[in-house]
């Protein structure tokens, strides 16, 4: 890897690595395919009809720009820097997740495909799939977790309503990971017809490419709505991180900004001393999963260990490789949040804010909690509201000992 | 002229090759390989087991499943592996399995453990010839032949590509999908095999979807090998400790069907 790369901004190289991560670890069988799938995210991204009709719909179908929020209650009752949301739990949908949604399913109609695949652990992806599925007339099928699909039920019933199949998997522990290898099950099998819409920055390239622009939205209003509003860019970026990215969205327009410094929250579950932790990135070890090189949760003999966090979308044993290479060269800090922390962190903003946060960002808040009293008073932190918190009342009332 | 070695030694044989594949640490693994070869295998495939086996159908995943189960280590993978081949001298012996926990401790590691237990060649699922330095340069350097996939998905124009750096055979999986499950129309084979013959002097094993002996023989007279792993590994989890026996039975009926299949002509003939 170069030590002092010129610009944090330019991954990946054209083979699809991010320094050492990254890649196309995939079967034979999938290689045409997302070289196919490259080379026509290629000619969309220099085509300005594309990106006409991506910024059309996220404008007037998902509801962007989201609004960026000083929370003054939250910053007094803190008492340090002044904390700032940028509020992508107001898309349709209710998280981040749909603004990638839309761009992968114009590649989709692009590319002539027929039919939509995606995985799910939380079911804020599925849900953003098969949404953007009806508006365009796509049948969908989305893999989920078995053990998901019960933690999860409202959200599997959002997407039955919105027309899409939901098939739960029992392989392994049926979470997240193993509705990625179903989902990858079913590609191989179905190449000529079918597109899968993988919902964070990982997977074979070009998908932790392409996902991550799609996110950068977040970024880029984010960094001009700072601009409009104090005039200067934040002091500190936060964002939640399960594969990475709305924390990519967010942070990567801001790369290059030298003094914005950027902290990455993993869920530390029930503690990184243990085995209960979803932090793939301070827990884990280089290694290969899902098409791409990154750090995973795994044993010494490169077994992949299930990850626990009471936020479902966290739940993943690898992180987008992207966040692997700036973990390495340390451009961004990554630290952890444990579900206790989480879950104060949840009832402090709907007490102070009047917003219920999805248990995803509550980590990113619990982080931003400890940060801000130790900064000055006259400092910024920005941090990435990344989806809204009804789908996990359920959770939140079961660990909080409430009958519902 | 490459120095014949186990694998080319049984694909200069007479008649097409029966290459059988089981997973490492389901079930007795010594006493069933044993059982592959008296019925009449010519190359062992072991299977490594995998907590995500992503290209394999539901009966390579339990037999994964299982093996893990029982606590089945890399290691312990690696003592099967050497243990065969203090029985079988000459019987090749191919590790099949997944990019992660081949490079856990390094290529280096893995490649000079191949070679100190007498592996001939290693089939890597997801290590595509993209990705090909992250394990490919130490397998060549220890001896150890890289045994690619071509799919009906492999266009002319990347085949190329493929056959690269590759030893051993060239493994066409036949149909676009996961093992175990459909199976190709024979006319298909014939095409695609032609089509891999011209582009290479390796020999072609043909697996993915193939369960009996019928279709095996059909598909030994155009291949160079014929592959059978689910059907056998169904075998080793029904019948557990008594599975050697079923597996050479079942083998001898594959074996039979294979070998007499009049051997596909060379392109030169």
């Amino acid at each position: 890897m170069s030590s002092n790369p010129n610009s944090f901004r330019n991954q990946p190289d054209e083979r699809g690595h991010f320094g050492d991560y990254g890649g196309r670890y995939v079967a034979e069988t999938l290689m045409p395919l997302v070289l196919d799938l490259e080379r026509e995210y290629r000619k969309a991204q220099a085509d300005p009809e594309f990106q006409r009709e991506f910024d059309d719909l996220l404008e007037h179908y998902v509801g962007r720009p989201s609004p960026l929020y000083f929370a003054e209650r939250l910053t007094d009752a803190i008492g340090g820097a002044q904390v700032w949301f940028k509020r992508d739990e107001l898309n349709h949908t209710g998280a981040h997740k749909i603004n990638n949604c839309i761009g992968q399913i114009l590649l989709a109609i692009r590319m002539g495909k027929t039919r939509i695949i995606a995985e799910t652990g939380a079911g804020q992806h599925g849900v953003a799939t098969a949404t953007v599925c009806a508006r365009f007339g796509l049948p969908c099928v989305v893999y989920m977790g078995a053990e998901d699909v019960r933690r999860q039920s409202p959200n599997v019933f959002r997407m039955k309503l919105l027309g899409a199949e939901v098939v739960p998997v029992t392989s392994g522990r049926g979470t997240l990971k193993d509705a990625m290898n179903e989902g990858l099950r079913d590609w191989v099998a179905n190449v000529h017809d079918t597109f899968y819409i993988i919902g964070t920055a990982a997977g074979p390239h070009p998908y932790p490419e392409l996902v991550r622009d799609f996110q950068s939205v977040i970024g880029k209003e984010a960094r001009a709505q700072m601009q409009d509003r104090i005039g200067r860019l934040p002091d500190l970026l936060v964002a939640a991180i399960g594969g990475g990215s709305n924390a990519l969205g967010l942070f990567h327009p801001f790369l290059d900004d030298p003094d914005v410094k950027m902290l990455g929250v993993e869920a530390a579950g029930h503690g990184l001393d243990g085995d209960e932790h979803a932090a793939s990135l301070l827990g884990g070890f280089p290694g290969v999963l899902h098409g791409n090189k990154t750090y995973l949760l795994q044993d010494d003999d490169g077994q992949i260990t299930e990850g626990h966090s009471i936020s479902a979308g966290l739940d993943y044993p690898g992180i987008g490789p992207e966040h692997a290479w700036l973990k390495d060269n340390g451009r961004v800090e990554y630290t952890a949040i444990t579900d206790e922390e989480a879950l104060e962190a949840f009832q402090l903003l709907c007490r102070t804010e009047g917003i219920i946060p999805a248990l995803e960002p509550s980590h990113a808040i619990a982080a931003v909690q400890k940060r801000a009293k130790e900064m000055p008073k006259d400092s910024v932190i920005l941090a990435n509201l990344c989806g809204r918190g009804d789908k996990d009342i359920f959770t939140v009332a079961e660990r909080l000992g409430v009958e519902m | 002229m490459p120095t014949p070695n186990r694998l080319s030694s049984v694909f200069a044989k007479p008649h097409p090759a029966l290459v059988c594949f089981i997973t490492a640490g389901d079930g007795d693994t010594a006493a069933n390989l044993d059982a592959l070869v008296e019925g009449g295998a010519d190359v062992i495939e072991l299977g490594m087991p995998f907590t995500d086996p992503m290209a394999d159908g539901p009966a390579i995943q339990a037999a994964n499943i299982r093996s893990l189960a029982a606590g089945t280590t890399t290691h312990d993978v690696f003592a099967i592996a050497f243990e065969f081949r203090e029985r079988h001298k000459s019987v090749p012996l191919v590790l099949m399995g997944y990019a992660n926990p081949m490079i856990r401790r390094g290529p280096e590691w893995f490649g000079s453990q191949c070679a100190a237990a007498g592996v001939d060649g290693v089939i890597c699922v997801d290590i595509p010839p993209e990705e090909d330095e992250a394990l490919g340069p130490m397998l060549r350097e220890f001896g150890i032949a890289p045994i690619r996939l071509a799919t009906p998905t492999t266009d002319a124009k990347r085949l190329p590509k493929v056959l690269e750096g590759s030893g051993g055979f060239l493994y066409y999986v036949s149909v676009a999908g996961i093992t175990g499950k459909q199976q190709a129309a024979q006319t298909s084979i014939e095409e695609a095999v032609a089509r891999l013959r011209s582009a290479t002097d390796l020999p072609i094993a043909v697996g993915f979807g193939v369960r009996t002996p019928e279709q095996a023989g059909e598909i030994a007279k155009v291949a160079d090998g014929v592959v059978v792993g689910s059907a056998l590994v169904e075998l080793v989890g029904e019948h557990g400790s008594g599975a050697p026996s079923k597996l050479r039975e079942y083998t001898a009926g594959l074996a039979k069907a294979v070998h007499s299949a009049a051997k596909a002509p060379s392109k030169e003939g």
